[in-house]
């Protein structure tokens, strides 16, 4: 066991502080192009797809490093390392992993460049959870596949250029799995409508999709036919690893501290109560764990050791502190904490409140706690499936 | 960085893995804790192979190794419900380097490394404050020593200790007293993990000779107090893996409703979040066994982190292991109920949840 980094590691820590210290002003003294010129600045870096192979552009960094980028820009609150978000989690791993070469040309740059963003259609209005049983269904006609069904709870769906599509293209009675077919999809196709869903904080980022007679040209499809649900599993495995996540916990954790020296109950600070001490504590143990959980999944990867499932373990802690901690603050300051921004009575201009109201988005997309269980109880513990 | 064991480290853990098989399984460890003695036959078996002088320095006859050596080998004792007291030695070892002169050290150690002579550190006598006032024997100053009447409570394997380290007040000063078993006597308790043996040390007007009384500062008490919960929560991984794989080895046997057990969400989800539960214990633990050696500050929060979690978490397990399995986990015979018990015994040593967390928050700055 070593906590310590290797000296071209630490020269690569350096390197990213460097440039954070060169290229990351105050939030008052950034320009209108900040964002696009911080983009622009990291792709140059080959920071944008770190650890992807360089022959598609991408860093070709080791996971180490990966980490050590993303924890440097997660402490220092840096704006993202490019904005399209699904390509680079898992549109564009899977497109190295699956695509033609003439895919892997036209889609991979703009991706890496933050200049097209992808929406993932997944979910169905009877299938969620349950996502070998789709039934938006793909006809062959030609060159082209032709779409129809619908797709609902698409995030990023309002204003994502592309969509990487799971369809069914065998009857679910023929194959549950290998009836299923990945197609990325233009959202400007003729017959596809978006429809955005307001939730329940107000927010309209997710949204049905509608295809009727939707013409795909079989160049688009995403591996062969009948792969999507490997696609898709090799995909959601890709996921980030959780380095960066933790440490934006740690500050929010902050946030929380800071509001708790602040806050009085009965007349009292509130700082002083054993019961909101030991829930403050209890929120850093198990961020804690997600930390040193990642650490020896890493080490394990570093190692050249399969996981199987481990990351549902930190998924499961992920879910419940980002219900816990928001609902911790809006509870922490009594009324006051159910006030929205605009309100003269809000705490902290209703970011607690607010984002008490947005947990589904980290909790449920994904994969919701249940199946993470069933993920663990299944795949590790090797209990059957139920 | 590299979070994990190394080859070594490995081979070590499945060494003391066959031992457990081999000259430990239940049926013997039962009949050991039954009968409240160390077998010393095991006891040398275990000092050659090393395990009674890990941590010892090389110069004092042990192997120089670090506290992540150990916690591989107290995690696997713990799979086992080992009831040999390789807890209290090692702690009696760490106690001695870190109160006691060269000319001891160089006396002592080598015999406790060769498995010559068991020996147990007693604390505290309050059954809940850890705290320098959780102290309360209290010794007069004689010509030449310190003259102890009264009772040293909780005292761990106590039995079968030829040699005790017992925290003692002297005027205003807190002193470990190195006592030989011949110098009290001895009175087993009744308490419900067999395989944590403990008793009451009583000191009849016993006069302790200066050289034999060592100064201990509260950051000192502290410090061994850090390494005990460390100690503790390294066997809790092992036992609570342990009872979790048996428990998940029987759902996945026992048929109910024409089905495996473990087919019912209500079954298996339990069963994923203690596995959730024990790989967050574990690599807080292993995170606090490595600041030991190689980030000594940063031990109290690290251990904090790993024994808050693990006392509940662990006591949590212990309980719902046997409930999941139904009446013959409520059995004397069943093993299940053999680590309900360690579960118990764990939170409260070195620290409940309550007191790692209430320390957690005052070390984050609450």
């Amino acid at each position: 066991m070593d906590f310590d980094y290797s000296t071209s590691e630490e020269a690569f820590r350096q390197e990213v502080r460097a440039f954070i210290k060169d290229n990351l002003p105050p939030r008052s003294e950034r320009g209108p192009d900040f964002l696009n010129e911080w983009l622009r600045k990291v792709r140059a870096r080959g920071w944008v797809g770190f650890s992807w192979p360089k022959e598609f552009g991408g860093g070709g960094g080791g996971l180490v490093e990966q980490a050590i980028l993303r924890e440097e820009m997660s402490l220092a609150k840096a704006p993202p390392l490019g904005t399209s978000f699904m390509g680079l989690a898992w549109v564009g791993p899977g497109i190295i992993q699956y695509g033609t070469q003439d895919q892997k040309q036209r889609f991979i740059p703009d991706i890496l460049d933050s200049k097209v963003t992808w929406c993932t259609g997944y979910s169905e209005p009877n299938h969620g959870s349950d996502l070998a049983s789709i039934q938006c269904k793909a006809v062959r006609d030609g060159d082209d596949y032709v779409v129809n069904g619908q797709k609902i709870w698409t995030s990023g769906a309002p204003w994502a250029q592309w969509i990487i599509l799971l369809v069914r293209t065998a009857s679910r009675a023929e194959s549950k799995h290998k009836g299923i077919t990945c197609l990325l999809v233009p959202m400007n196709s003729a017959g596809l409508v978006v429809v955005p869903i307001e939730n329940m904080a107000g927010d309209r980022h997710f949204a049905e999709v509608f295809f009727k007679d939707v013409r795909v040209p079989v160049a688009n499809r995403l591996g062969q036919e009948g792969d999507g649900w490997k696609v898709t599993v090799s995909a959601l495995a890709n996921e980030r690893s959780s380095i960066g996540e933790v440490t934006a916990m740690f500050d929010k954790l902050d946030t929380l501290k800071e509001l708790v020296q602040h806050t009085r109950k009965n007349g009292k600070p509130s700082r002083n109560d054993p019961a909101v001490r030991r829930r403050l504590a209890t929120f850093e143990m198990k961020i804690a764990a997600m930390k040193y959980n990642g650490l020896r999944y890493l080490t394990k990867q570093i190692r050249g050791e399969p996981l199987t499932s481990e990351t549902s373990v930190n998924k499961l802690h992920r879910a419940s502190l980002e219900i816990e901690m928001d609902d911790f603050a809006v509870a922490l300051t009594g009324q006051a904490g159910l006030h929205l921004r605009g309100s003269d009575n809000a705490v902290d201009k209703g970011t607690w409140a607010k984002s008490s109201l947005n947990w589904p988005n980290v909790v449920i997309g994904g994969g919701t706690p249940n199946i993470q269980r069933n993920i663990i109880a299944e795949r590790i513990l090797h209990l059957p499936k139920d | 960085m590299n979070f994990g064991f190394t080859e070594e480290q490995q081979m070590l853990r499945d060494q003391v893995r066959r031992f457990m098989q081999d000259d430990l399984p239940l049926t013997k460890v039962r009949t050991l804790a039954r009968s409240g003695i160390v077998d010393r036959e095991l006891w040398q078996k275990i000092a050659d192979l090393g395990w009674l002088g890990l941590t010892t320095p090389e110069k004092y006859g042990g192997l120089g190794l670090s506290w992540v050596d150990l916690t591989v080998v107290l995690e696997e004792a713990g799979r086992g419900l080992c009831p040999l007291p390789i807890v209290s030695h090692a702690l009696t070892i760490e106690a001695i380097l870190t109160v006691c002169k060269k000319k001891q050290c160089e006396t002592w150690l080598p015999v406790m490394a060769a498995g010559g002579a068991i020996c147990t550190l007693a604390l505290y006598d309050d059954p809940h404050w850890l705290h320098p006032e959780g102290v309360t024997l209290k010794g007069k100053p004689v010509r030449k020593g310190v003259r102890i009447h009264g009772t040293k409570p909780f005292v761990a394997d106590a039995m079968s200790a030829d040699y005790l380290m017992i925290a003692v007040w002297v005027d205003d000063h807190l002193y470990l007293a190195a006592v030989s078993k011949d110098q009290v006597t001895i009175q087993p308790q009744p308490q419900m993990d067999l395989t944590k043996p403990v008793g009451n040390v009583n000191f009849d007007e016993v006069v302790i000779d200066d050289d034999m009384m060592f100064r201990l500062s509260r950051k000192q008490l502290a410090w061994l107090t850090d390494l005990g919960a460390t100690a503790v929560t390294a066997e809790a991984v092992g036992a609570a893996e342990a009872v979790h794989a048996m428990t998940v080895k029987y759902a996945s046997e026992r048929v109910q409703f024409e089905n495996v057990i473990g087919k019912y969400q209500g079954v298996k989800h339990r069963l994923a979040d203690m596995y959730v539960d024990i790989e967050s214990f574990k690599s807080l633990l292993y995170y606090a066994a490595w600041t030991v050696n190689n980030s000594r500050q940063e031990l109290p929060r690290a251990v904090s982190l790993a024994k808050g979690y693990a006392a509940d978490a662990f006591a949590q397990i212990g309980i719902d292991c046997i409930g999941l399995h139904g009446a013959i986990g409520f059995t004397a015979e069943y093993d299940a109920q053999l680590y309900l018990k360690r579960s118990k015994w764990v939170r409260p040593m070195y620290g409940d949840s309550d007191f790692h967390l209430q320390r957690v928050a005052i070390l984050g700055g609450v």
